[in-house]
């Protein structure tokens, strides 16, 4: 076809050089989709030779921040790499202060955690699939995820006071109880994502554009995911059957009935099915909460005490509020150290924290989803298309403040 | 059945390899640092199949760095309950570790950041460059003790 063009061109007094495009490319680092990241890739032609993922951009040094505050004031420092999904960053510190501590947590205190974390997933997924979905150009779905993740939302505001960074889950228990207005919102939030789904599938799912972008694009296989070290979503996109909620229960999930989807295919559409899946998994999870959740207590008794009775009464049999006991100002934990895992939105979150005795970590390790998908996605944009980037980067859901930390 | 922690153990006792089982999902081996490698096949032989962190713990007072390996299974269901912590020492003097990236490449961005963060250097990773840092960044290895960091006055809690 080529020499065809040439010669007419030539015939009819053109002619045309093809010179082969090779060079260098910066994606970002402003804001390039989710947040500030630099991608730096070497081109020949349409095909990314090499890639290299280079965060840092929203640093907030959270790990040394953590060694010259308080235990307690660390709850709100330790949710903003990912004000998304702040339940499960929150969560996941305080199962490690728990463990260091000692202390045992009220059944209903449990399923409130659980009730929590499995909004902040469907609000996270919605939020990862709407920057998917911008990124591949479909504008319906970014409106969508954006829209629908709000009702999420305003249950968590209802439940803990603040849309996001919500500082919910304190040592010992949780803030807030459950009020016959959220359980009202979250049936019908419930009946509303069903349907929700369902459109979702037809714009979106079986968009043949959508597949066009998605399907075969960015292919991790088995092997890879697990030499990589990917996690979540993008873990079980490839086949492996790991979840967090299912090997090492935490808060109320060993008494919850739900499935873990996995597929084989190791494809980024792979990956986006696994999400709405896991969304379909979490409405049942919440179904199940507001049935079975049990009576009782939402903070364990050894700082329940500590609360003064006039305190008592005008927040916790008045608007069934716990107030910090005093205990939480500067405690100070025994030496010790406790490795906790949740499985966070976008994947296995993990936490090492070590104690020497005084009133301040030793060390706080925090490693996040999407921190570990920053060699995964180094890796899969090797020798695919430029136009493929996004659709990984997408479909990874890669969020750089995450990351960063 | 038999616990996957107490398998773990057995297996690690037979090839003496002092392992601490912390309770029933932890376990932690420390070893010296020539034999880091060679402890971290064998743990791979067992099935433990990718490093979840590397975190380096800074200890001024004894002079040395503490790097920290916790891995972990995907393949194998039952070891997928255990997190084993792989730990070994640095002096201040002769800040080199040998890289696990020949073992599990997961250890690729832990062990750049352990780098840039507390200055252990990782022979074999061939990445030991700076990954969340910036290029002008002042001041070495932020994550040292030594490294003290300013307050605003605003917040401050009380020195313990």
């Amino acid at each position: 076809m080529t020499d065809q063009a040439e010669e007419l061109m030539k015939s009819g007094g053109m002619e045309i050089d093809v010179i082969p495009v090779s060079g260098e490319l910066n994606v970002g680092p402003q804001h390039p989709g989710s947040g500030h990241l630099r991608i730096y890739v070497r081109l020949n032609g349409d095909i990314i030779e090499e890639a290299q993922v280079e965060p840092g951009y929203v640093h907030r040094a959270v790990e040394k921040l953590g060694e010259n505050r308080n235990y307690i004031h660390l709850i709100p420092l330790v949710e903003r790499p990912a004000i998304l999904d702040s339940i499960h960053m929150n969560l996941g510190y305080i199962m490690a202060v728990e463990k260091i501590l000692g202390v045992d947590v009220p059944d209903r205190a449990q399923y409130l955690r659980s009730f929590a974390a499995e909004i902040s997933r469907i609000a996270s997924h919605l939020y990862g699939m709407g920057i998917l979905a911008i990124f591949i150009g479909h504008s319906t779905g970014f409106m969508w995820g954006f829209g629908d993740r709000e009702v999420w939302v305003q249950i968590l505001e209802a439940l803990t006071g603040a849309r996001i960074t919500n500082s919910y889950v304190i040592p010992g228990g949780v803030r807030r109880d459950l009020t016959p207005t959220i359980v009202e919102m979250t049936r019908k939030a419930v009946t509303y994502m069903r349907r929700k789904i369902k459109d979702w599938e037809n714009i979106f799912l079986n968009n043949p554009n959508v597949k066009a972008r998605l399907q075969d694009v960015g292919i991790m296989t088995r092997e890879q995911a697990i030499e990589w070290g990917a996690v979540g979503p993008n873990l079980r996109g490839s086949g492996v059957y790991y979840d967090v909620r299912k090997v090492e229960p935490y808060a109320a999930y060993s008494r919850l009935d739900f499935e873990i989807p996995v597929y084989k295919e190791g494809d980024g559409y792979a990956r986006t099915l696994v999400r709405f899946e896991e969304i379909q998994q979490s409405l049942n999870i919440l179904e199940q909460i507001i049935r079975d959740i049990p009576e009782g207590q939402i903070l364990s008794d050894r700082f329940f005490k500590q609360i003064p009775p006039t305190r008592l009464k005008k927040w916790w049999e008045g608007q069934r509020r716990v107030v910090m006991p005093g205990y939480y100002a500067s405690f100070r934990p025994p030496k010790g150290e406790a490795v906790t895992r949740v499985e966070a939105g976008r994947g296995e979150l993990l936490y090492y924290v070590v104690s020497d005795g005084s009133a301040k970590p030793y060390r706080l390790r925090m490693i996040t989803p999407s921190y570990r998908s920053i060699y995964v996605m180094q890796n899969l944009l090797k020798g695919v298309r430029y136009a493929d980037l996004v659709s990984i980067y997408g479909s990874l859901d890669y969020f750089p403040p995450e990351a960063d930390r | 059945m038999q616990k996957p922690i107490d398998v773990l153990s057995q297996a690690l006792q037979s090839k003496k390899i002092p392992v601490k089982v912390e309770s029933e999902g932890r376990a932690s081996i420390e070893v010296e640092k020539k034999d880091l490698v060679q402890v971290a096949k064998v743990l791979k032989d067992l099935g433990f199949d990718h490093v979840k962190a590397v975190t380096g713990i800074d200890y001024p007072d004894q002079g040395r760095i503490q790097v920290v390996y916790h891995v972990s299974s995907y393949s194998d269901v039952n070891l997928a309950k255990v997190i084993v912590a792989l730990k070994t020492w640095t002096n201040y003097k002769e800040l080199e570790v040998p890289s696990l990236m020949e073992v599990w490449k997961s250890a690729w961005t832990g062990e750049r950041e352990t780098y840039e963060m507390l200055g252990v250097k990782f022979s074999g990773n061939p990445d030991m460059k700076r990954l969340f840092l910036p290029e002008d960044f002042e001041g070495v290895y932020p994550l040292r003790k030594s490294y003290k960091i300013k307050t605003e006055g605003l917040f401050v809690d009380r020195p313990s």
